[in-house]
């Protein structure tokens, strides 16, 4: 029951530090890569123009303009650097990488429920079947089609990193065709029945993976070449964050929140509800299925009991952890359960009656999660400076009207 | 051949009504509960749990447990569940009672799994099955083709016996009828001088006590164990639907026409018996969303 709540932690930190792939080296050395693009070829006329506009301008944008040129030429290196240094550093600490590479994945799931279930409003309790369509699919293809393609388990080759990304890429679309599959039905009812079919469909994936012995069956899809590497989470989970960021700003993000808001005022309103319902499930179901692929390739063997309803459950408690709909605070809660699941090993026993206690309360005293709608960004960074200020100056004047 | 198939179907039907009277008896909780408050309440897999352990130490012998006779096991075991039942009602959903309905989906599965974790607990219940001690000694009655033990008797017997109570509590007392009127109109029924709080509070204690005589009846034929109750709980869930969710009869119903589906399912594909249910509930759901016995409710702006 522990291991099964564990999960993406059934395997022991990978023994090699330093991975032989090459798309882990040039992960690496492109961000180095990129400190020299920036310092030699992009800052030096950045700088100038900047500079020149600052100078030369009269008006406040062409000011602005400069100020931001300026900006950008000083701080890309800066970035590049820290970045390929914390890669560089991370990839000769496995345990680290380890607990990274888990985060990864979380990220990628959380996010990618926060599409659906808190930007779209559609209480899911399947997204597991999603990861299991996807794991398996990927696993399928470089372990059946691999050999053929130049995939070789034993040694590192230069098709790897390529037959791995396609791989992935055919799970999260076979997830996506499964999401489609399921959300043009289900999604025309609400809630509560919602969420029990989806448990359903989680549940009927599960039960035929255990019985399809082509792909393993209770004992599980083994021998999975070992492809998942930090960089490689890193990178998917950017995008998944990205790309529901991206969705959540735009157009069809605002159709999304107004049928979480209200289903008949947003078809009132003229927002094809049943269509972007089953757009969001679409695309979380995506990234989901990347994340089954980064998760089989990973730990080299899917179980079928790692993708049941309590693992869901475990998706469900991060979004709603980090508050339904806020996207920060999805990667956040994904980040901090991921540790503290590890660092509550040592007492697994409590470790889910801590969980399960801690997302009551959370329901008692705080149901829009910690964060609820708010993104973390430039933007809080600058309301909390205004707060600050506000709090400042509210103390200064506070002295002299006391008095009187 | 054929008369070997006609039996075994005779006996898988005989079974899966066996089993479907337990699923009823769950789904009752289910639709009694969202009839009135109108949310899925997901810790009822786990009272039915509670409830089949506490027959277990009612029944087994001292110093291990009560020593009581099965009747008085599976009364205490109603009698506790029905308090458990009211305290989860108080202690978790009642604050939310004006929240979101989603807040309150997922407080039910924070319960959920606090029960089944507390009990899987080691100084609790400790996480391995524990077999039931045998109160009555199982025997095997042939009608014809069809094998029925004694046991089987006495789970549609004392699931009938409580689903006939239920109606008559229902539809002829006082409390009964304070339950219709809450879940017809929960607002005009307070206005009318009922008191919404003690009818949800009885409303659960009525559901969580069946759910614990369903948990000693099926721990009598296998064992006690802490997970003993998600699939069941679920899968009663789905037999609600089936039913027409916050019907009454249709949940009883939708039970037996679940178990029936299982058995036969599970005739001839052994290992698709989990699921069926779900099978069914997405069938349902897209063909008569509102169950076999229920009716319609258009969403009102």
């Amino acid at each position: 029951m522990s291991d099964q709540t564990q999960t993406a932690g059934g395997a022991q930190p990978p023994s090699s530090p330093l991975p032989g792939n090459w798309f882990d080296i040039q992960a690496r050395s492109y961000a180095e890569w990129m400190f020299w693009v920036h310092l030699l070829i992009l800052q030096p006329p950045g700088f100038v123009v900047g500079l020149l506009f600052v100078v030369r301008c009269a008006t406040p944008e062409g000011k602005a303009v400069g100020t931001r040129l300026l900006k950008f030429s000083l701080v890309g290196p800066g970035v590049a650097i820290l970045i390929g240094a914390a890669l560089r550093f991370v990839s000769t600490q496995p345990y680290l990488s380890f607990i990274l590479v888990r985060v990864g994945i979380w990220v990628i799931l959380a996010t990618s429920l926060n599409l659906i279930n808190g930007i779209t409003g559609q209480f899911s309790l399947g997204h597991m079947g999603f990861a299991a369509v996807g794991g398996y699919t990927a696993a399928s293809i470089t372990v059946l089609l691999g050999p053929r393609l130049g995939v070789d388990p034993a040694n590192p080759g230069p098709a790897d990193p390529l037959v791995f990304f396609a791989a992935l890429v055919c799970g999260g679309v076979a997830a996506s065709v499964a999401g489609v599959l399921v959300g043009l039905p289900t999604l025309r009812l609400r809630g509560d029945y919602l969420a029990i079919a989806t448990l359903g469909f989680g549940e009927i994936v599960r039960v035929a993976l255990l019985n399809i012995p082509a792909l393993g069956g209770a004992a599980g899809f083994k021998g999975i070449p070992s492809f998942t590497t930090l960089s490689w989470a890193t990178l998917w989970a950017v995008a998944a964050v990205l790309v529901v960021r991206n969705i959540r700003f735009s157009r069809h993000g605002r159709a999304l929140l107004a049928v979480r808001e209200d289903e008949v005022a947003a078809e009132a309103m003229g927002v094809d509800t049943v269509r972007y319902k089953v757009r969001a499930f679409t695309i979380g179901a995506f990234f989901a299925g990347v994340a089954g692929g980064l998760l089989g390739h990973y730990i080299t063997i899917l179980v079928p009991k790692e993708f049941g309803f309590l693992n869901s459950i475990e998706v469900v408690v991060m979004v709603v952890l980090g508050g339904m709909g806020s996207i920060t605070g999805s990667v956040l809660a994904a980040a901090g359960l991921t540790y503290l699941s590890e660092a509550l090993r040592a007492v697994g026993d409590v470790r889910m009656i801590l969980y399960s206690l801690l997302l009551i309360l959370l329901m008692l005293t705080r149901p829009q999660g910690l964060l609820g709608q708010i993104e973390l960004g430039r933007d809080s960074v600058r309301r909390l400076r205004a707060l600050l200020g506000k709090w400042r100056r509210g103390r200064a004047p506070a002295k002299e009207e006391t008095p009187g | 051949m054929q008369d070997g198939a006609l039996s075994v179907f005779l006996q898988q039907l005989v079974n899966g009504l066996a089993w479907g009277s337990i699923y009823s008896l769950i789904a009752l909780g289910y639709t009694m509960v969202y009839g009135i408050l109108r949310f899925i309440n997901f810790a009822h897999g786990d009272i039915y749990m509670i409830g089949a352990y506490a027959g277990y130490f009612a029944v087994t012998p001292r110093p291990g447990g009560l020593g009581l006779g099965l009747f008085w096991g599976v009364l205490l075991a109603m009698a506790a569940c029905a308090l458990l039942g009211v305290i989860i009602e108080r202690a978790a959903y009642r604050p939310l009672r004006n929240a979101p309905r989603l807040t309150v989906l997922i407080t039910a599965i924070g319960v959920s799994l606090l029960l089944e974790n507390v009990a899987q607990h080691p100084s609790v219940f400790g996480p391995n099955p524990r077999p039931f001690p045998d109160v009555i000694a199982m025997r095997t009655l042939h009608l014809g083709p069809v094998a029925v033990s004694n046991l089987q008797l006495l789970i549609v017997g004392a699931s009938l016996a409580l689903m006939v109570v239920l109606q008559l509590i229902v539809n002829y007392t006082r409390i009964g009828r304070a339950m219709r009127a809450v879940s017809y109109d929960r607002e005009t029924a307070a206005l009318m001088g009922v008191n919404t709080d003690t009818v949800i509070s009885a409303t659960f204690a009525f559901g969580s006590a069946l759910a614990a005589a369903a948990g000693v009846l099926v721990a009598l034929v296998s064992q006690v164990e802490p997970l003993m109750g998600i699939m069941p709980g679920i899968k009663a869930f789905v037999a609600a639907v089936l039913g027409g969710i916050g019907n009454v009869p249709g949940a009883m119903v939708g039970g037996l026409v679940l178990g029936v589906s299982e058995y036969m399912v599970a005739w001839h594909w052994p290992d698709f018996r989990d699921a069926i249910a779900f099978a069914l509930l997405i069938l349902i759901l897209l063909v008569r969303p509102t169950g076999i016995l229920g009716t319609g409710a258009v969403e009102k702006v």
